[in-house]
């Protein structure tokens, strides 16, 4: 009886043993996807994220050292839209009752800004997938030890974003110039929203310098349900070209109302609402020949990877992928080859091995930006070669690309052509 | 002289101007009006304090997104039945959450909360937050002295006239609006002269949600729908209703073209600030109350005995 019970005991120490050393035994990498998950952003960050973990896991899963783990996402709804709070508890409870390893996605600045804040208490790499605004990378640079677990990977910042529609409205202005033999006269509206701002000053700046005329600054409610007296007072100004810039509902009110009252003018710029397969049928038609900024578009082929990813997401999920499912870029071309490359999940050693890393992405090349004291900020490199995005416009009934289309970036880069390309069509109602 | 780019009558910036302000205006003047006249009704006779009334609003205009774009009904047979659906709704809301607690003003407060964040949420978790829209019922646009208006602010603007008009011959011509406004000015006298309050207050909430369904009819081809389309016109009609003064229909009808215009100046003198016309209409609201606490056409309440 003795010698049982001994035997017994040695058979579970050994087992606790054996346990403490292998704890990774049918062990997973977690990644949190973190989005408004009601929303078409949230939907494309976990739909992106699914195709990448399907994919991985399919292969058998990530080479972590000597074993192999498979992927386990983690839905995380931020609410950001509605509540800050609500984003912040979500990544709370990623944090401290998932205990994810990984987390991609966020969209709001305002809310991506708090929950990068926890990850960085927790030392857990976060890669964002949907906020602009500078400040969110600056402060790697700013304080490199506590906020190094932060990446870029979707969208470039809005500097540049601001660069890339001021190339789009170079190119509109020189079509209008060309085609109506007017001179440009660009009206700004832009939502009330903290990310417009910079875009706009830059925006005040640069429109003169490119010879055209600023006729006015108009900014609407982010949910305006009517803009008819912005609209009247734009076209009374004489304005034939409208640099917008909105990420929420007014993108639609705008572009329908314009187009039912025929504006004279084309709308170049941000619209992120312009940016969905269902904005058409949103505006019911109306919005045809607005141009926005995009990452991706059918048809286009930024590099070779790009065309597969867009038709099996388009198969996949019925609808073109938005910047918001680059999740699936991160965590298949970014976060695995690097996890794999360094043997382990260890956050420190991925961030050394990550940060030095240039690859290719299906939106183009991705390479991470030091600031001017040479301090890694983690952020986007943007230009030729690298990323850019695409410049897409609703031509009846389909979202074409027409940027960047024999676009020189500076007077000694060659010049750029994605496959895919037709030209910027003018409103008709413009030229009666 | 006139701008010479389209083809009517020359308009100098000051007419053209005082035009987009008129239309502008009086059409949402008349948006606010309707919406802060049920409210006000539902105030006024049963003390209710409705914060569900826009979240009626937001369903009916859902539901007629569902019937005209999702099931391909007619538009207008959408609009009737939306507004049927929502006063059955808002009937049965009273009769088994607001009735049992109508004395207890705070209660209803509360519940009312409660009642338009379950309706948010239903409504994210049938349609998602997508962004939704209802085609016009008029596509297309006239101009007016050099304003371009649609059709269907125009139709809109119409509809609401001959609502407020059918609510001010069923207010003042019928018995039953005798009763309405009796129970109104002095519920405990209307029961004492033998009205039944209780089944008074029951018509008055589904006039009140029937009016919030209308507005949701008229408006939706002119929105932009999302589940959280019920907030921004809580605010303003609450304003609305306040400046006018509690419990007046009189008070919301001119208050709601008094902000309404507002909104109009706001946007047209200060485009740069187009988004502070919400914050204008609030500060006018305040100034008016610090000199006429009890808003425009208000009346002190007295005591309940």
């Amino acid at each position: 009886m003795k010698k049982m019970t001994v035997g017994w005991s040695i058979l579970l120490t050994a087992a606790l043993v054996m346990a403490m050393c292998f704890p990774a035994w049918g062990r997973t990498i977690k990644i949190g996807v973190i989005g408004p998950m009601n929303f078409v952003q949230g939907k494309g960050h976990w739909n992106g994220a699914t195709m990448a973990a399907e994919e991985i896991n399919a292969k058998g899963g990530v080479q972590v050292g000597k074993e192999k783990m498979k992927i386990e996402l983690v839905k995380a709804d931020s609410n950001e839209f509605l509540s800050v709070t609500d984003a912040t508890n979500a990544m709370e409870r990623l944090m401290t009752q998932d205990k994810v390893d990984f987390v991609v996605g966020g969209f709001r600045t305002e809310a991506v800004l708090p929950m990068q804040d926890i990850a960085m208490d927790y030392k857990k790499i976060f890669i964002g997938c949907g906020a602009a605004t500078d400040s969110i990378c600056n402060r790697v640079g700013e304080n490199y030890s506590r906020y190094k677990y932060w990446f870029r990977g979707t969208p470039f910042k809005s500097s540049y974003l601001a660069r890339t529609s001021f190339s789009h409205l170079g190119m509109a202005g020189a079509v209008i110039k060309n085609e109506l033999k007017v001179p440009v006269k660009c009206a700004i509206v832009a939502e009330k929203a903290s990310w417009t701002e910079g875009m706009i000053k830059a925006a005040e700046a640069t429109i003169p310098k490119m010879g055209f005329e600023l006729v006015g600054v108009w900014r609407p409610s982010a949910v305006a349900t009517d803009v008819t007296a912005e609209l009247s007072a734009i076209q009374q100004s004489g304005a034939n070209m409208i640099f917008t810039i909105f990420s929420s509902s007014v993108g639609i009110t705008f572009a329908r109302q314009a187009g039912e009252l025929k504006i004279p003018a084309i709308q170049v710029g941000i619209n992120v609402e312009a940016q969905k397969d269902g904005f058409w049928e949103a505006t019911k038609g109306m919005g045809n020949y607005v141009m926005t900024l995009n990452t991706y578009a059918r048809g286009i082929e930024v590099n070779e990877m790009t065309k597969p990813f867009v038709e099996t997401y388009f198969k996949r999920f019925g609808e073109t992928p938005t910047y918001t499912a680059d999740t699936y870029s991160q965590i298949l071309d970014a976060l695995v080859p690097s996890i794999e490359a360094v043997g382990s999940l260890d956050a420190d050693k991925i961030v050394a091995y990550l940060e030095t890393r240039e690859y290719m992405v299906p939106s183009g090349k991705i390479k991470y930006e030091k600031d001017a004291q040479g301090k890694p900020t983690h952020d986007l490199t943007w230009g030729p070669g690298y990323l850019t995005s695409l410049g897409v416009q609703w031509q009846d009934g389909k979202l074409v690309a027409v940027w960047p289309n024999k676009w020189k970036a500076t007077s000694t880069v060659p010049e750029v052509t994605y496959k895919g390309m037709v030209p910027l069509k003018l409103p008709p109602w413009m030229k009666k | 002289m006139g701008r010479g780019v389209l083809p009517y009558l020359f308009i100098d910036d000051v007419d053209w101007g005082i035009m987009n302000i008129l239309i502008t205006g009086l059409i949402t003047g008349s948006m606010l009006a309707l919406l802060s006249i049920g409210f006000s009704l539902i105030f006024g006779v049963a003390r209710i304090i409705n914060i569900a009334h826009t979240a009626f609003y937001m369903v009916a205009a859902y539901c007629i997104f569902s019937l005209s774009v999702k099931l391909a009904f007619n538009p207008v047979a959408g609009m009737l039945i939306a507004v049927v659906f929502v006063t059955v709704l808002g009937l049965l809301v009273y009769k088994f959450l607001i009735d049992p607690i109508r004395e207890h003003e705070a209660a209803v407060l509360i519940a009312t909360i409660a009642l338009a964040m379950i309706f948010q949420e239903a409504i994210l978790r049938i349609f998602t937050g997508d962004y939704r829209t209802v085609s016009a019922l008029i596509e297309g646009y006239f101009i007016v002295t050099g304003v371009k208006v649609f059709y269907q602010q125009v139709l809109t603007f119409g509809v609401v006239l001959v609502i407020l008009g059918l609510l001010w011959l069923l207010l003042m011509k019928t018995r039953l609006g005798l009763a309405i406004r009796s129970t109104a000015e002095d519920r405990e006298v209307a029961n004492l002269m033998g009205m039944n309050e209780s089944r008074l207050a029951m018509i008055t909430m589904g006039l009140s949600v029937a009016l919030a369904g209308f507005t949701g009819a008229v408006i939706a081809p002119l929105m932009v729908l999302s589940p959280y389309m019920w907030m921004e016109p809580l605010i303003m009609m609450m304003a609305v209703v306040v400046l006018g003064g509690l419990g007046s229909i009189k008070g919301s009808f001119v208050a709601a073209y008094i902000l309404g215009f507002t909104e109009a100046l706001v946007v047209f003198l200060i485009p740069k600030g187009a988004f502070l016309k919400g914050s204008v209409a609030l500060s006018i609201m305040i100034l008016v109350l610090l000199l006429r606490p009890e808003g425009l056409f208000g009346v002190y309440f007295e005591e309940e005995r």
